[in-house]
């Protein structure tokens, strides 16, 4: 790899290495002589053999001596990685969906040799009554998105930086260095309206503007890769698709607020992103567009990765700083900023990787470019990793303001098994519930919280008819109790004690007492606590309280679960499989089943005390929990 | 003499050049644990005095950060490391039966290690393998879609593994 | 700097920039009640976790920490409005619903911050309730008892174990609900680095840590009527047992408390001031021979045993440095039990107890030395705190403040103001210039006040001509300065003669077995001064004119720095750098024989 010493010779570099990805922008006949064939090395489809895959339609081609004819390329997550391993094959733009690494060879002797496509490994919509599609758009998973910060991932190769180059790759970067001053840069992202990706929707451009107007000194860009969210993974894809977009972000960044260092604090648990970043920041820095003076300029930058230990905590931005200091991740009041004193004490930019993602595309095409997409109030698209309850699971990004029913029913394709829709949580442990009534509201920042939940980070769970809100108020609050850093007594205490009453009702030893105890409770830790964990970690006991207080009441004053989840308030019931033999009213302790010899017995579930003895003692298999 | 220390010598060794490598030991301890943890696969007591005495930090220091970081462990694990996404994706498909199995087949408890230091089990959160929840992880390689019927399968994968080799 | 104008509960105030709520409020005399905060800037101990939330007030929109946050322009701060009250409630319900309420057996009663705080709120009812975090109480070591389960988790005491006293310790260990301070690997606390400085027990807020109790030790030995029980009293004291009884910190109840002291039984009352008289003439003695002979400088002093453990655990190749000399504490003990015992009232050291009242808490641990003593026969037999003998009057139903004022028996009741002022920071070595001055230079010292070297100032230094050679001296109290000292020692750069070293930042009057002054170092400061003041009015002020000193060494103890003395009077150092290198047993050797069998 040369380096690449000023802008121009980037930008004829880019206009070289921009036909080798035209493949995969336009379909004509004449370039149909080759093909490219890319597969998917997200997480999703890695652990499903997606690698072998490569291999073996590699040792394909080469066995059809077709290696002029195709080459296979390793990508990042197409998003649809419910039907992983995805195989999409240039410029053809043929969308095949389970591949086995077995499939190669038909591949490889249809598609490539014959032209042929396969139609076994196509998916079927099941908004077409289950046709068989053979290209992406075609999808109603993909029709509503647009992919601004996901733009590179499942389109370029992670692991080559000619390809993210080749796709205007590092051309931001440098026009910001060479033509632009800091103050353009960062009045280009304010103009942008780009609001923080982490969770709380901090102004980009702002955060950047007051950590540059602190005297010149060390400064530091850290991007958060902590993504600790049970349910989220997005910007794992984008590291994992396209860090190169991330690492020019951070540079730009420094450009503009005067730092020469940048810092990626990820999860040790994300080892193929920890991998595609270390390759993608040494490909940089060989090709001069990291390190010291990049593209012939002064500006130097280099980037470090730090390794988070397993606390979601560290996500938090004061303990995110602490940890890579190498003390606890507990979070400090926010007595001072830390874009004044930050890491180290010194002014620190901190940022999301989807936030950084974004960068890139707005300083190459332009603010207004980038707040054509979404509301006022949230300029741009946003990533959801949406899950759960929905026929088509996986990563998605949609222009803000696009409603809950749009995202559920066109892009999730609705709930499997004709099941009736429940809620979606979004953001996570951080968020609430939304019920059908909200189902129209357009998902935005402010929308969202004016609702009782929030954006987070952008996990978003379709929940149905069989899941119990309250169950899932207390998975969420099991999390946070695990996860808090103990610092402060509200988290501490006061949201271990949330859980003992969530547990406690779900047990069905509730009263009503405790709906009032625990409303009160949840309303003062969101008061009082220290840091954003311990503030959000009620949220979704409070929605649930505010939208299903039915089902709260349900089982504290009937000792009923609706949704048959919680175990120990479901019936012992005696079926149709019963033969009499009259074992099991022998057993139970309090005489509250009845029946004559030989015919089916019944049980008073009045009286019963749900001990079991019955059931473990019936060889006929005849009692069940209801 | 053969106590912690001296029976692994070379271990220690390998751990000093890396801090010696370092360009700086502020701030350089979670850095040093993960590659301590790295080295000896777990973090007893005598790993964290020597770090401590290395990076001129007091031991209880060392020790808060490693007890505050669920990534670090100072009990030895097994051989297989068997983790269970509890993950919210996971968990409404059912993830929390597919962990009951594993204790009920393992006898042991989420966080515990196997008495032959063959097994550990644990939750975990979130792989970013999702789509095909429930997800367990063992050593690295992913099974999705697990149902409780398979957990003996898998485990009984890696007893053959280790009864052939 | 720039003020800032805002109003709290409606009254105007003006404040610099910076300054915290919690602080403005005190201005205009509000009460926010706190229990993490803890600033004491004349000993920079600054703990500011915003932690605990009790201090939570209103302030605009939203409910604020008031010890956690600036004020700003314009700020309208409200402190009781029915959320902040709420809030603060809950706050302590929740505390409370994770302790054990032990209330009426518990060492802190009276004076704990948290049930001080439950009862200004009033708190009638915990609505809470479930799993507690709890913990086996240590009790290994002599000095500190920690009891985890009442720790509200403030992390003062990991404050000032880490920044202050740099001993680290303490560390808030695990995380969540889990979370505790604890040691190494949940060490006992006998078996960590802890120097038993007490420091950590004078921030705590609850009874999570406590002295160790001698009070029933000491009944027990008043009881024993065949004993012959000798009481002795630090400086410290006789300035701070007051506070226990409602009157002034720094108010002298000297006669006072001798009075007390025979009331509850003590056959003699006598005064530790006695031996710190003796220690100045044995240090200065080791000090003008180690001066002469130009080695072993600087003399460190060696009356603070937390010091002592903290040189011991840290600079093991330095222990040629402190000086040889007993504290004055053992010094006592050892010569009631060698000298008053068989010489003066004739009776067997083994029929006599020694018991001490300290300021401090590391001296419990002291007296445990098995080196300091003769034989079996350790110097001092029980040593009990300033805190533990004002329970003991209590419990002995004895009106302190209307007591009539008596003298300390003699003659191991008889010092000079030299000795009293040991107990504040920079007093043993004014105490050993006065008399190391007339002894070198064998003249009379006109102005025995060494001011330079008074005052809560961590280091204070001061260079004095001794007869043509300039004597280049530092007092330093708190275990961090010491190791700044230390460390310039180590490396070579040091240019002094003579160091004292106090493990307590201003010295004994705040030792860890003082009345809790909460923070408030106003308090220590009067003490200090209360000392001075005794000094002052002394007529005999140089340690060296004490007659009933005078009168042992002629009598008993031959020269000072001599034979008798050495025997009697001073001790030696270990190396106790290795705490936690615990040689584990070997295992391969029984493996081996197993397979030979
Ligand atoms: C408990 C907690 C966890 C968080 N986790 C993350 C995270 O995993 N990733 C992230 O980018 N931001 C996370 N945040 C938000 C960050 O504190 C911070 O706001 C964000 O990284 C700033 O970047 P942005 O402005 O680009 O969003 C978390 C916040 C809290 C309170
Ligand atoms: S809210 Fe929870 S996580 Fe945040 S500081 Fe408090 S205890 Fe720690
Ligand atoms: S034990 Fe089973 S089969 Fe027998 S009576 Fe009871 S339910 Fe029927
Ligand atoms: S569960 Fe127990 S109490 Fe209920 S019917 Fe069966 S045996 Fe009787
Ligand atoms: S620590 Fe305080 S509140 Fe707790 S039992 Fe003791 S006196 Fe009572
Ligand atoms: S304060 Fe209350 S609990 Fe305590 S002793 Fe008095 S009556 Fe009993
Ligand atoms: S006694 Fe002193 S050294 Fe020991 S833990 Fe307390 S503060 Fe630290
Ligand atoms: S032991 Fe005392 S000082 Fe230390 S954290 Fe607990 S309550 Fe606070
Ligand atoms: S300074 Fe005094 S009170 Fe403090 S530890 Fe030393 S001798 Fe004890
Ligand atoms: S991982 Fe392959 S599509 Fe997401
Ligand atoms: S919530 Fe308890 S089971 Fe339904
Ligand atoms: S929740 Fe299990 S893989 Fe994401
Ligand atoms: S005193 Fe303010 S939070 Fe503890």
């Amino acid at each position: 790899m040369n380096k690449i010493v000023s802008f121009d010779n980037l930008k004829k570099l880019a206009s070289e290495l921009k036909p080798a990805l035209e493949l995969r922008e336009h379909f004509t006949k004449e370039n149909l002589v080759k093909r490219d064939i890319l597969v998917c090395g997200g997480t999703g489809c890695s652990s499903s053999d997606s690698m072998q895959i490569i291999e073996n339609l590699k040792s394909e081609i080469k066995k059809a001596g077709l290696e002029d004819h195709a080459e296979v390329q390793l990508t990042g997550c197409f998003g649809f990685c419910a039907k992983g391993p995805i195989v999409k094959v240039y410029p053809d733009n043929v969308f095949y969906v389970q591949v086995k690494p077995e499939d190669a060879e038909e591949i490889v002797q249809e598609h490539i040799l014959n032209h042929r496509v396969v139609e076994r490994l196509l998916f079927e919509e099941p908004a077409l009554d289950n046709k068989k599609v053979e290209r992406h758009d075609e999808m109603s998973f993909y029709k509503k998105q647009s992919r601004v910060a996901l733009r590179n991932c499942g389109h370029i190769n992670p692991e080559n930086i000619d390809e993210y180059i080749g796709n205007d790759g590092y051309l931001a970067l440098g026009k910001c260095i060479s033509e632009m001053s800091p103050k353009d840069v960062i009045s280009e992202v304010k103009a942008s309206g780009l609001r923080g990706r982490g969770g709380a929707g901090f102004p980009t451009g702002v955060k950047w503007e007051s950590t540059s107007q602190t005297p010149p000194c060390q400064k530091y860009v850290v991007c958060n890769a902590d993504e600790g969210d049970p349910g989220a993974f997005m910007d794992r894809s984008v590291l994992e698709g396209d860090p190169h977009s991330v690492l020019e972000a951070m540079a730009i960044c420094g450009y503009a607020i005067g730092s020469d260092t940048g810092y990626i604090y990820i999860r040790a648990e994300y080892p193929l992103a920890i991998e595609r970043l270390k390759v993608a920041i040494a490909q940089a820095q060989e090709s001069g567009v990291l390190g010291n003076n990049i593209l012939g300029t002064d500006f130097n930058f280099n980037i470090e990765l730090k390794y988070g230990a397993g606390a979601f905590v560290c996500g938090e931005g004061t303990a995110l700083m602490h940890s890579i200091e190498g003390k606890r991740g507990e979070p400090r009041m926010k007595t001072y900023s830390s874009s004044k004193r930050g890491l180290w004490q010194s002014p620190t930019c901190l940022n999301n990787v989807e936030t950084f993602a974004n960068i890139p595309a707005i300083l190459n095409k332009g603010a207004s470019w980038f707040n054509s997409y979404g509301t006022e109030d949230s300029p741009g698209t946003k990533v959801f990793a949406l899950g759960g309850k929905v026929n088509n699971v996986g990563l998605v990004e949609v222009p803000m303001g696009t409603t809950l029913r749009e995202i559920v029913y066109e892009i999730g394709g609705g709930i499997p098994d004709n099941r009736e829709f429940k809620a979606v949580q979004t953001g996570g442990p951080s968020g609430g519930c939304i019920s059908a009534k909200n189902l129209d509201t357009p998902i935005d920042f402010k929308s969202l919280s004016s609702i009782g939940s929030m954006m987070g980070s952008g996990g978003m769970l379709v929940l149905d008819d069989s899941d119990c809100m309250v169950n899932i108020a207390k998975f969420f609050l099991e999390f946070t109790v695990e996860e808090s850093c103990g610092k402060c007594t509200p988290c501490r205490i006061g949201n271990k004690r949330l859980l003992e009453l969530l547990t406690k009702i779900c047990d069905g030893k509730g009263c009503e007492q405790d709906l009032v105890d625990l409303k009160d409770l949840a309303t003062t830790i969101k008061t009082t606590s220290l840091c954003g964990l311990g503030k959000c970690a009620p949220n979704p006991v409070l929605s649930t309280l505010e939208y299903f207080y039915d089902e709260y009441e349900a089982h504290v004053k009937e000792k009923k679960c609706p949704a048959g989840k919680c175990q120990s308030l479901l019936d012992y019931v005696i079926t149709d499989a019963c033969k009499g033999c009259t074992k099991c009213s022998k057993v139970c302790p309090v005489g509250c089943i009845t029946g004559k010899p030989k015919e089916k017995h019944v049980i008073d579930s009045s009286k019963c005390l749900k001990c079991g003895a019955c059931m473990s003692n019936c060889k006929f298999n005849a009692i069940i929990k209801k | 003499m053969c106590d912690f220390v001296s029976r692994n010598k070379q271990l220690f060794e390998e751990l000093d050049s890396f801090i010696d490598s370092l360009q700086t030991k502020d701030g350089a301890l979670i850095q040093v644990l993960h590659h301590a943890q790295g080295i000896f696969g777990y973090l007893p007591k005598e790993v964290q005095l020597h770090i401590a005495k290395q990076l001129n930090l007091a031991p209880a220091k060392v020790y808060g950060v490693v007890s505050f970081y669920s990534y670090f462990t100072t009990e030895p694990r097994g051989d297989y490391k068997i983790s269970v996404c509890l993950g919210t994706v996971c968990f409404v498909k059912g993830s929390d039966k597919i962990m009951a199995e594993f204790e009920k087949q393992l006898g042991i408890k989420a966080g515990e290690t196997t008495k032959d230091l063959k097994f550990t089990l644990e939750g975990l959160r979130c792989v970013g393998a999702c789509g095909l929840a429930p997800v367990v992880v063992v050593n690295g390689k992913v099974y999705g879609q697990v149902k409780p019927e398979q957990v003996s399968e898998i485990l009984d994968h890696y007893k053959e593994l280790e009864l052939s080799c | 700097m720039s003020l800032v104008n805002l109003t709290i509960n409606g009254k105007a105030v003006s404040v610099p920039s910076g300054t915290k709520i919690l602080e403005a409020a005190k201005k205009v005399n509000v009460k926010i009640p706190n229990l993490c905060h803890l600033h004491m800037d004349e000993i920079n101990m600054v703990n500011q976790c915003a932690s605990c939330r009790v201090c939570m007030v209103s302030a605009g929109r939203g409910l604020v920490p008031a010890c956690g946050t600036n004020v700003k322009e314009g700020m309208v701060v409200q402190t009781n409005t029915p959320q902040a009250l709420k809030a603060r409630k809950t706050v302590v319900e929740l505390l409370l619903s994770d302790h054990p309420k032990d209330c009426l057996s518990c060492d802190k009663n009276g004076s704990c911050e948290l049930q001080a705080i439950a009862a200004d709120l009033g708190i009638r009812e915990v609505r809470f309730s479930g799993e507690h975090s709890t913990s086996p109480t240590d009790y290994s070591s002599k000095s500190i008892i920690k009891d985890n389960d009442k720790c509200i988790l403030c992390r003062r005491c990991e404050t000032m174990c880490n920044e202050v006293q740099t001993v680290g310790v303490l560390s808030g260990v695990n995380r969540g609900f889990n979370t505790e301070v604890g040691t190494f690997f949940n060490a006992d606390m006998a078996d960590t680095e802890c120097t038993f400085c007490g420091q950590c027990i004078s921030v705590c807020p609850t009874g999570a840590l406590t002295e160790v109790n001698n009070i029933p030790k000491v009944w027990d030995a008043l009881n024993q009527t065949e004993k012959t029980v000798v009481v002795q009293v630090a400086p410290a004291v006789r300035v701070a047992i007051g506070e226990e009884f409602g009157l002034e910190p720094g108010a002298i109840s000297t006669g006072k408390m001798v009075a007390a002291l025979r009331a509850i039984g003590f056959k003699y009352v006598f005064d530790t001031n006695f031996a710190a008289d003796l220690t100045i003439l044995e240090e200065a003695s080791e000090f003008i021979h180690r001066l002469k002979e130009g080695k072993n400088l600087p003399i460190l002093t060696s009356c603070c045993p937390a010091w002592i453990n903290f040189i011991e655990g840290n600079y093991p190749d330095l222990l040629n440095l402190p000086s040889s000399c007993k504290s004055p504490q053992e010094m006592f003990g050892s010569i009631a039990k060698n000298y008053f015992g068989p010489k003066v009232i004739n009776t067997d050291p083994k029929d006599m107890y020694v018991i001490s009242i300290m300021p401090c808490v590391a001296k419990k641990y002291e007296a445990s030395r098995s080196e300091l003593g003769q034989g079996d026969s350790l110097d001092v037999d029980i040593s009990i705190t300033t805190r533990e003998l004002a329970k003991m009057i209590k419990e002995a139903g004895i009106d302190l403040v209307n007591l009539e004022e008596e003298s300390f028996d003699s003659p191991l009741g008889d010092s000079t103001g030299a000795a009293d002022i040991f107990g504040a920071t920079g007093g043993v070595l004014e105490a050993a210039l006065r008399t190391a001055y007339e002894w070198v230079t064998d003249s009379e010292l006109e102005n025995v006040e060494f001011t330079q070297v008074r005052g809560m100032e961590g280091i204070k230094e001061a260079s004095i001509d001794i007869a043509g050679t300039i004597v280049n001296v530092c007092a330093t109290s708190s275990l961090g300065n010491a190791r700044k000292i230390m460390d310039e020692v180590k490396a070579g750069n040091s240019k002094y003669h003579i160091v004292e070293v106090m493990a307590c930042p201003g010295g004994c009057v705040a030792g860890g077995g003082q009345p809790y002054h909460h923070g408030d170092y106003d308090i220590v400061k009067k003490r200090a001064a209360g000392l001075y003041n005794i000094d002052s009015s002394k007529q005999l002020r140089k340690s060296h004119k004490n007659p009933a000193i005078l009168a042992l060494y002629k009598e008993f103890l031959g020269e000072p720095y001599g034979e008798t003395a050495h025997k009697l009077l001073h001790t030696h150092y270990f190396d106790k750098s290795n705490v936690y290198d615990v040689v584990e047993e070997c295992s391969c050797s029984k493996e081996a024989e197993a397979s030979a069998e």
